[in-house]
């Protein structure tokens, strides 16, 4: 729009200059000292102060310890153990229960009804053996371990954990050239990305903002917690003792979650040594009272807020994907079906990396949303490695009574120990699921920076795969 | 709460005159901002007038982007926007530009200051800026709970008279000082409180003579323009988007309310 007092505004603005020449470069300065004297004058007329230092020292007590230099970090990962591990312990149970309704009962019954009013082979495949399958499978498997995790999480949240792990980690941040904010963004990482990259807002730097999206991948999602407790309990507790399969799967999930914090500083100094040179800025982290959790507020929120939010976005996301696994392994090119197909052509590349072609396959279906990576993988394992007797045809999703099912199907499809701790390395390294990469393009509105977000955490997860690899032969070789 | 039995036909307590509208905003009769330091139960006041459950979490910085809601009381409608938590406005970080812009730009008929009364000093720090820039605002003193806890008390009615603005003692995560909140907000929005905000006036003399020859310039050329002293303040600060403002004439459309938000 032509603007006709252009020439009015400019001298305006000229005034405004000379003004604050004269006035010097304090003024800023100036200004707030004029705010904060007022502040503190009206502050101390209205407020009375008995003074109960009991309260304030017993908060104090509790915070030199939780973020004391020692003791900080340590408290962090024992807090998260004991909550992974109350998580691994408790869903196990419920989740045959739930698969035991859902899937044994109710889908011969539904192919039961489909054949009697003489629905088509396929679409009943496609309807039943696809899309309900799927969902069946997306809330047996995910169900039980978030109702469990979330609330223990929102508990830590309202209690006022969460910035005090913010302040344990910002001293690393700054050092790797980051935003010591990048410590909540991370945090908040932990739900959901795509959530983390909006909340990398908060960032006034332009560099370090970028640097905070672009590595916000690396903290473990909602969606890939569910992949790393169950491949966790499966491989690695299952190469432990019994009696300490629980302790040792939580542990390794913790590993590969503080592993991912490594990766956020190791990526973050990188950047900032590199493309995006530049100094740390300054920020004050205020630490919030404890406040008492509100028990039934939080359980109320985390179920409804967060796990039926997640929940909802895998039964989504598994419905379309049911579909598209029902048809690869269906249409057949040849002898072969399609998922046949893409999987031995990928096997030999993907076995270079510790993976198999059914992972790799698993990855590109389920771009969307990594909730449904482990129902797909199950999916295919059972097609590729031809175990029609096990599950109820090809493209079907089986049953699972027990994570022991899971365990002996995976070992029948060829997966070793050394395959579920590379797919729990390559499910932390893999791009961001689609929401992410559209929310990071809408918060950067830069296609280059979107890519480099997307692309650098496979390279990263292939780069750690193989060498992860190439040792443990090497090892079992010597 | 106790009330005593005449405050029960006080219309404050007429809990039947609010509905809560959640996020049906149609036809709305006036604007209501929630602004304040992050962490002092912005999003918990909001979820209380709307009936909205907007994620609260106990720690700073968790609102970045404005949340919207309703609730209507007495007949009237009102719409409520959930500000992001600052700590200044004077700042350049994209949530200070969102609170800061907002009130400045849309014009709330409302803002509400949700301020922590167990840390009053800090909080007015903010307090007294939104006040430079809108003349109709409550002080929301939250988390009263905490204060008696800590054995603080706080004389709101010096505070009052100070800040020259309605402020209401509550407890959000109780419920408490809701409804007082809402007819402050109702007195204000109306006209019935006239507000007659605290405004900064112990700056030096030489600053005080340059924003005056700056405000009258400004008179002349955006005859109307609210908030005289604070625009001249930002633009002899060299404040940037208040610039490109006044470069693109766009200051001159607050006055006649073209902008939209």
């Amino acid at each position: 729009m032509e603007n006709p007092n252009k020439p009015s505004h400019d001298a305006l603005l000229s005034l405004a200059n000379n003004l604050r020449w004269d006035l010097g470069v304090n003024l800023h300065d100036a200004v707030i000292e004029s705010i904060y004297e007022d502040a503190s004058r009206i502050a101390r007329n209205a407020v009375h102060k008995e003074g109960d230092p009991a309260t304030y020292t017993l908060e104090r007590r509790i915070d030199q310890l939780v973020t004391s230099r020692w003791l900080g970090f340590p408290m962090m990962f024992l807090m998260l153990a004991l909550v992974f591990w109350l998580t691994v312990a408790g869903a196990n149970v419920p989740s045959g229960l739930l698969a035991n309704v859902l899937v044994d009962a109710l889908h011969p019954l539904l192919k039961n009804a489909a054949g009697s009013v003489g629905m088509p082979w396929w679409l009943s495949g496609v309807l039943i053996d696809g899309a309900y399958l799927s969902m069946a499978w997306v809330i047996s498997v995910m169900l039980p371990p978030m109702a469990i995790f979330f609330p223990l999480f929102t508990l830590l949240e309202d209690l006022g954990y969460l910035p005090r792990v913010a302040f344990n980690m910002d001293s690393l941040f700054r050092k790797a050239g980051a935003h010591g904010k990048q410590a909540l963004t991370l945090s908040m990482g932990f739900g959901c990305n795509a959530a983390g990259v909006i909340a990398a807002r908060v960032i006034d730097s332009p560099r370090e903002r970028l640097i905070a999206i672009i590595t916000n991948n690396f903290s473990l999602c909602n969606g890939r917690w569910p992949t790393q407790i169950l491949i966790a309990t499966i491989f690695i507790g299952g190469a432990a003792p019994s009696y300490l399969a629980g302790v040792v799967s939580a542990g390794a999930v913790v590993g590969i979650a503080v592993l991912g914090i490594g990766f956020s500083l190791a990526v973050s100094w990188a950047l900032s040594q590199t493309v995006l040179k530049g100094e740390a800025s300054a920020f004050s982290l205020e630490l919030p009272p404890y406040r008492p959790p509100r028990i039934w507020q939080t359980l109320y929120t985390s179920l409804v807020d967060r796990t039926l939010f997640v929940l909802w976005r895998a039964v989504v996301f598994a419905v379309p994907a049911g579909v598209v696994i029902w048809l690869v392994a269906n249409l057949h090119m040849g002898e072969l079906s399609l998922a046949e197909h893409f999987i031995y052509w990928a096997n030999p590349l993907a076995l270079v990396f510790g993976l198999n072609g059914v992972i790799l396959l698993a990855y590109i279906i389920a771009i969307p949303a990594n909730e449904i990576v482990i129902p797909t993988v199950l999916m295919l394992t059972v097609v590729s490695a031809g175990m029609t007797g096990e599950g109820a045809g090809a493209g079907v999703m089986f049953e699972l009574e027990s994570i022991e099912d899971t365990a002996q199907i995976l070992q029948a499809g060829g997966w070793t120990l050394l395959t579920g701790i590379n797919l729990m390395l390559f499910s932390l390294l893999h791009n961001p699921c689609s929401t992410t990469i559209y929310t990071i393009y809408k918060e950067t509105k830069s296609l280059k920076w979107t890519a480099v977000a997307t692309f650098l955490p496979i390279v990263l997860g292939l780069a750690v795969c193989f060498f992860v690899t190439q040792f443990w032969y090497l090892f079992q070789g010597g | 709460m106790n009330a005593s039995h005449n405050c029960e036909n006080c219309p404050v307590h007429h809990r039947e005159n609010l509905i809560r509208l959640g996020i049906a905003m149609d036809r709305v009769d006036y604007v209501v901002a929630l602004a304040g330091n992050p962490n002092t139960g912005k999003s918990t006041v909001f979820n209380n007038l709307t009936g909205l459950r907007q994620h609260t979490g106990n720690w700073p910085g968790k609102t970045v982007v404005r949340a919207e809601g309703g609730f209507s009381y007495r007949e009237k409608r009102y719409k409520v926007v959930d500000l992001p938590g600052t700590y200044s406005l004077l700042s350049t970080s994209t949530d200070e530009e969102v609170a800061r812009d907002f009130i400045l730009f849309g014009r709330p008929d409302v803002t509400v200051i949700v301020v922590d009364a167990t840390r009053l000093e800090r909080n007015l720090n903010l307090t007294l800026q939104i006040l430079e820039i809108t003349d109709r605002a409550v002080l929301c003193l939250n988390l009263m709970d905490e204060a008696r806890r800590h054995r603080m008390e706080v004389d709101t009615r010096t505070l009052s008279r100070e800040l020259g603005i309605p402020v209401i003692p509550a407890a959000a995560r109780q419920k408490e000082g809701m409804d007082e909140l809402i007819a402050a907000i109702e007195e204000v929005a109306s006209g019935t409180f006239v507000c007659k905000p605290h405004r900064t006036t112990n700056r030096s003399a030489k600053i005080n003579h340059a924003i005056q020859v700056l405000s009258e310039k400004l008179a002349q050329q955006f005859p109307g323009l609210p908030n005289l002293n604070w625009v001249a303040l930002r633009l002899l600060e060299g404040d940037q988007s208040i610039i490109n403002a006044v470069q693109s004439g766009e200051l001159g459309q607050l006055e006649t309310g073209i902008l939209q938000p």
